[in-house]
């Protein structure tokens, strides 16, 4: 047990069931960070934690209270395509009912409309988001730097090769300074729909960017108590990796 | 044919020595030049070219390959500088070849990178390929995992002789069934060590060991196996017999790698005619003293210092189990420049629980603040942040007076804190 476990152990404010959607197939760049990000500052914040798993052929667990998902290679989209199809309708339900989510890469092309891949086959999304994907030659990499109207400067490293563009259904996640975001032409990154939040960043988000993590935690525990009564995590260095990292080259 | 390559590269060769220059420029020099020049030479020698790639520990392993067949009494010609890429072998050449273009040595051991080492073989097919493994390393310049096999598979399908595949690796076990004519032969673990190699489907989620199942071929029978890996031995089977013998490598992958040299030593000495004797390749073995950064041990105020290359995530959680932090004081550099790899991510991707109980004394490079807080995450205390190596070097030193240290470092943080140390200790000098 480690000490902030310990902490929340004995004086819990509540617990907050977070799920991790396809961690298996769909886990890659450090997205583990964000699952682990969410579940320290719960414990910071004076929240119980549990950290659930669903990958394909799962049973779907119930009283779900926030979900996160990752990026994968193309062979993992693929192999996750027809499960999260069959979960198409209980992930919008979730979603329009207000469910806060954080989709990275992979998982926000699925989320939207479909993923036409480079090598031909279009994956079919669950249109939660209304976006599409298209697969090119064209690899953006680099960091990234925008500013979202929720959450201020955002920080990130973005590695695709998925187009993006977005439909009048979303907002994006915010304007591009550095890097590319979406697509090589539009200057925006990611998408935002009710309790959504979706974005090519990872590296991972939430470290670097605590104002969306607690965005995602606030929105939880108030659908779920009511009220949200916040910890006071220490964000020192979270400020100064910021820093640090806006000041690095593309 | 007498051509003014040789004299010409040469000359540049000197004259970029002389201005401190980087390794590649006479070897660019050269192809432009001459662009038939390197596949020339190469391919005069009688035992031809081996080619290692992968991953992690390609400079290690090719200079374990290097040693054991000089133990076997064979001349070697091998890229030393750590330029693994084409221009880095072709200034390397000019550096070992007479004014005429002759090189004097029976065989060619050559490190590349796997997107270097495509170019390369296209050039000049290798007789012997090594391929070690496949994991997440600066991905933001390959792309995914799957297209590094991909490039892997391309080196083993121009292949003439033999192809030595890491039978633990899916993704490079698999490249046996995509090549015809050559001979493939393994190097394996047994199974009591496979726990300790964490592949990288295995990477870290709620329940580790719940990869994503690549098609694993039948477990094939391996030339070599690792059987047992000691704090200073390990056993070694081959030819149906166990052999243990001391190990001045540290480093379970390290000793890994080691099995993987073996299989490639005994084919070449095998096919020159000679057959290897294995109790000189043993006794070589356990002789062969780690590359610069690869557990080096440096000694400091009488003190180790170790330096422990760390570059992706398979490779910093290898180096934390490898590496017990027991007694140690230890420091973390994490630079992000472009030989590092830019992206931070990788850092994610380690789990950092085993640091707990002793705690990280200093934290530097230009990204010490993202590893701080991947620390801060992890609950492992830690104590000075210095984005500043020189600086954090000095204060670790002073700070852990008495104490044996370990440093973990990229790339280049490794090339920032070798240049500090040489002014206070003996580093070796890598030309």
């Amino acid at each position: 047990m480690t000490p902030a476990e310990d902490t929340a152990l004995h004086a819990s404010k509540g617990t907050i069931r977070v799920l991790q959607l396809y961690p298996r197939d769909m886990n890659i760049y450090g997205d583990w960070g964000n699952a682990l990000v969410l579940r320290q500052r719960l414990l910071w914040h004076g929240y119980t934690p549990e950290l659930l798993e669903y990958n394909v052929g799962d049973d779907f667990p119930e009283d779900v209270d926030l979900i996160v998902g990752g990026g994968g290679q193309d062979s993992g989209q693929i192999v996750i395509q027809d499960d999260l199809q069959a979960r198409g309708d209980q992930l919008r339900g979730m979603a329009e009912d207000g469910t806060p989510m954080l989709v990275i890469c992979g998982l926000y092309q699925l989320f939207g409309k479909f993923f036409k891949t480079k090598a031909g086959p279009v994956i079919p999304g669950i249109g939660i988001l209304d976006v599409e994907t298209v697969g090119t030659d064209e690899r953006l990499i680099g960091n990234v730097t925008l500013t979202s109207p929720e959450f201020g400067e955002v920080m990130g490293y973005e590695n695709h090769s998925g187009q993006t563009s977005l439909g009048s259904g979303v907002e994006p996640l915010g304007t591009v300074s550095k890097g590319a975001g979406n697509n090589s032409k539009d200057n925006h990154e990611g998408a935002r729909h009710r309790n959504v939040v979706a974005s090519y960043l990872h590296g991972s988000l939430l470290p670097k960017n605590p104002a969306i993590a607690d965005f995602l935690i606030r929105t939880a525990v108030e659908r779920k108590y009511g009220a949200f009564v916040p910890g006071t995590p220490d964000d020192d260095f979270a400020r100064l990796a910021r820093e640090h990292a806006a000041r690095r080259p593309r | 044919m007498f051509s003014f390559t040789v004299p010409l590269g040469k000359l540049v060769r000197a004259v970029s020595r002389l201005r401190g220059g980087g390794s590649a420029l006479p070897g660019l020099v050269v192809e432009k030049i001459d662009p038939g020049f390197m596949q020339r030479t190469l391919s005069s020698l009688p035992h031809g070219v081996a080619v290692v790639s992968g991953t992690n520990g390609k400079t290690t392993t090719t200079k374990m390959v290097v040693e054991l067949l000089e133990s076997q009494g064979l001349k070697v010609f091998t890229n030393r500088t750590g330029s693994n890429f084409t221009r880095g072998v072709a200034a390397a050449l000019l550096g070992e070849v007479d004014w005429r273009g002759n090189l004097d040595a029976d065989v060619a051991v050559l490190e590349l990178d796997e997107a270097h080492a495509v170019h390369f073989v296209n050039k000049v097919p290798p007789r012997y390929c090594l391929l070690l493994n496949v994991l997440r390393d600066q991905l933001d310049r390959f792309g995914e995992i799957d297209a590094t096999a991909l490039l892997l598979q391309r080196i083993a399908q121009r292949t003439t002789g033999t192809v030595v595949l890491n039978r633990e690796d899916p993704r490079v076990a698999r490249i046996a069934g995509t090549v015809n004519g050559p001979e493939v032969l393994y190097f394996g673990l047994d199974e009591s060590l496979r726990s300790t190699f964490p592949n990288d489907d295995d990477m870290r989620t709620a329940a580790p060991g719940t990869g994503t199942q690549v098609d694993v071929p039948a477990v094939e029978a391996a030339d070599v196996v690792l059987r047992r890996v000691g704090t200073d031995d390990a056993d070694f089977e081959f030819d149906g017999t166990q052999v243990s013998t001391h190990m001045k490598l540290r480093g379970v992958y390290n000793i890994f790698n080691a099995a993987a040299a073996l299989v490639l030593a005994r084919t070449i000495t095998g096919a020159s005619g000679r057959p290897g004797d294995a109790a000189k390749l043993v006794k070589a073995l356990s002789e062969v003293a780690p590359a610069f950064g690869r557990g080096e041990s440096l000694t400091v105020d009488g003190q180790p210092l170790e330096l422990v290359l760390v570059k992706n995530p398979s490779g910093f959680r290898l180096g934390l189990k490898s590496f017990p932090a027991k007694g140690y004081a230890s420091m973390i550099a994490i630079n992000d420049n472009y030989a590092d790899g830019r992206d931070m991510s990788w850092l994610w991707d380690v789990e950092f629980e085993s640091l707990r109980e002793d705690g990280v004394d200093v934290v530097t490079g230009v990204r010490a603040y993202d590893m701080a807080l991947r620390l801060q995450y992890d609950e492992v205390r830690f104590g000075s942040v210095d984005t500043d190596i020189p600086a954090a070097l000095a204060e670790f030193i002073r700070g852990a007076a008495g104490k044996p240290k370990r440093v973990f470092c990229t790339y280049t943080a490794m090339l920032a804190i070798r240049r500090e140390l040489s002014k206070i200790t003996t580093v070796e000098v890598v030309s």
